[in-house]
């Protein structure tokens, strides 16, 4: 053994390299046969016979699809906005407030829907809306989606809040600033990074939530996801290939830039 | 900011996940105590039928017959989902291990990679293995014009691709938590285990095992919860036929119509994952309190 020019070298392991480098193949591999497939022009899924776009221009045609893409970004977008804003007002009030008493039972609370499993969520929320007799189509689904979003919204809002420290606020408070201007002036700008990140990642988790959806959806309101799965029971086609591809990519777009502006900010305080 | 003040601002998140999410889990407890409404929904007379029916079945001569089939699904989501965590942390480990003995940026650049999966859409990501396993797929494909095989391996439809896509979902939610707590290890530690002659093995043994331990225990509840009530990977990769609890309460719901038995279900699931979680809470408390 050579060990004796660097007998305590503990940061490298032999073989964990390897490992690591064979996990992220595991985790990319599959999506990249995925995106290779919904390019290949044969019908026949797995044989290779040239690219081609035809796949996408099908999908692009078919009025199901664009049907069910307008609902899922109705839901999303409204979602989004919903959500984002309760979660900032929840983050305010954890890290700058003054929650004498409860104050484990309300992060437990806002905690739940990261914790239940996604199928208790989706039948207790259909039960919840059949109880009642709700049948708003579209609005119980923008309801269900707003209550799993405000955890991932809070979670950077909360981050950012807790990073940069209550100094600067204090120093507009000796100022004479009043809440609101110390909010307008101070908090809310420093906060508008963490409050877009928590946004895109409120979009994405609605944009691609399937089994809430499926199980609350009704015939007008199927959205995207729950319309893909449907094509995915029916069998593997060139069609599904290309409507996956174009759902993977629109998450990783928007998920790389929540974390690359995640990071920036981390930085800068 | 003062304490009215403060209400207001929690209040909504409070209401919302109250009414809509912690409400609707005690009228499913309700529910499950109901009679099933053959068209869906549930009629008034109370009764503990549901949870009868996880162990007899009710007969033509309305005599009840001990048939087990039900505790079986059961049985087997537990272990598929004991399974997955334990591959996850064998496979988990080492990895947060890597990442943790590597420079900043590499870390970071590491880390962004491992999350990233996590916020693909589970229907895309297990779809993906459909299209690996099924017999006209990559991989038969692979092994035929290899000449291993003549005859396509049946590689989708049971357990086996049940647990690949359940590890495949879950694997990045056991290497975060892990990381975050060895992130933190003093390296003098490990380079006094090294000076005091402690090999590899020992100084895993006997100090990153035992400071890696919370995080490990965090990243098996991320993973064994989620898994135990996975609907995707036994409905796709399952082919539908080997059910698990999740594929079984959602069957409740549609081509089954027996709400208060899938109630019934997924009450059981919630208050064991809850008692867990709470057993959890107690203990690091306590560890914290000694500490």
């Amino acid at each position: 053994m050579s060990s004796a020019a660097k007998p305590f070298d503990w940061r490298y392991t032999p073989g964990l390299a390897l490992l690591t480098a064979a996990i992220l193949a595991f985790l990319y591999a599959p999506l990249l046969i995925l995106v290779a497939y919904a390019f290949n022009s044969s019908r026949m899924v797995t044989i290779w016979s040239g690219f081609s776009l035809r796949w996408f221009v099908q999908v692009a045609n078919n009025g199901d699809i664009r049907g069910t893409a307008v609902n899922s970004l109705i839901i999303a977008v409204a979602a989004t906005i919903a959500s984002t804003i309760i979660a900032t007002m929840g983050a305010l009030a954890l890290e700058r407030g003054n929650l004498s008493f409860g104050r484990g039972l309300v992060t437990g609370l806002i905690a739940m829907p990261l914790v239940v499993p996604e199928i208790v969520v989706a039948i207790t929320t259909l039960i919840f809306f059949s109880s009642l007799g709700m049948h708003y189509g579209l609005l119980n689904l923008i309801i269900a989606h707003t209550v799993f979003c405000i955890p991932f919204a809070l979670l950077p809002i909360q981050a950012r809040l807790r990073g940069m420290g209550g100094t600067l606020e204090e120093a507009g408070r000796d100022l004479y600033a009043d809440e609101w201007r110390l909010f307008r002036r101070i908090t809310l700008p420093l906060l508008a990074p963490a409050i877009a990140a928590g946004a895109i990642m409120a979009f994405v988790v609605s944009l691609d939530d399937f089994l809430i959806s499926m199980m609350v959806s009704s015939a007008g309101s199927t959205t995207l996801p729950v319309y893909v799965y449907g094509m995915m029971r029916l069998g593997v086609t060139p069609e599904v290939n290309a409507i996956s591809t174009i759902l993977l990519v629109v998450s990783l777009i928007f998920v790389a830039a929540a974390l690359l502006l995640g990071r920036r900010y981390q930085r800068s305080v | 900011m003062g304490s009215n003040r403060t209400m207001l601002l929690i209040a909504p998140a409070v209401l919302i996940i109250g009414i809509f999410m912690l409400i609707p889990m005690f009228i499913a407890v309700a529910y499950s105590f109901m009679t099933a409404n053959p068209y869906g929904g549930v009629t008034p007379p109370a009764t503990f039928d549901a949870y009868v029916q996880f162990l007899f079945q009710r007969d033509f001569d309305d005599s009840l017959v001990y048939s087990p089939d039900y505790i079986f699904i059961i049985l087997r989501s537990v272990y598929l989902a004991a399974a997955t965590t334990v591959v996850c942390l064998v496979l988990g480990l080492p990895v947060a291990w890597y990442i943790v003995c590597q420079t900043e940026r590499r870390r970071q650049a590491l880390l962004f990679f491992i999350t990233l999966p996590f916020w693909i859409n589970t229907l895309i990501r297990t779809y993906c293995w459909i299209l690996i396993l099924r017999d006209e797929g990559i991989a038969n494909n692979l092994l035929r014009q290899l000449g291993i095989i003549a005859q396509p391996l049946p590689l989708l439809y049971h357990d086996g691709s049940i647990l690949l896509g359940l590890i495949y979902t879950f694997l990045p939610f056991m290497v975060l938590p892990i990381y975050s707590t060895l992130e933190r290890i003093d390296p003098r530690l490990i380079e006094a285990a090294y000076d005091l002659y402690a090999d590899r093995i020992a100084v895993f043994r006997r100090v990153i095992w035992p400071l890696a331990k919370p995080g490990a225990l965090a990243g098996a509840s991320l993973v064994f919860a989620p898994a135990l009530g996975s609907f995707l990977a036994p409905d796709l990769l399952g082919g539908g036929k080997k059910l698990l609890i999740g594929s079984l309460i959602q069957m409740q719901f549609t081509s089954s119509r027996n709400w208060p038995f899938g109630a019934a279900l997924s009450t059981v699931i919630a208050v064991s994952i809850l008692l867990v979680l709470m057993l959890r809470a107690r203990r690091s408390g306590r560890q914290e309190s000694r500490a």
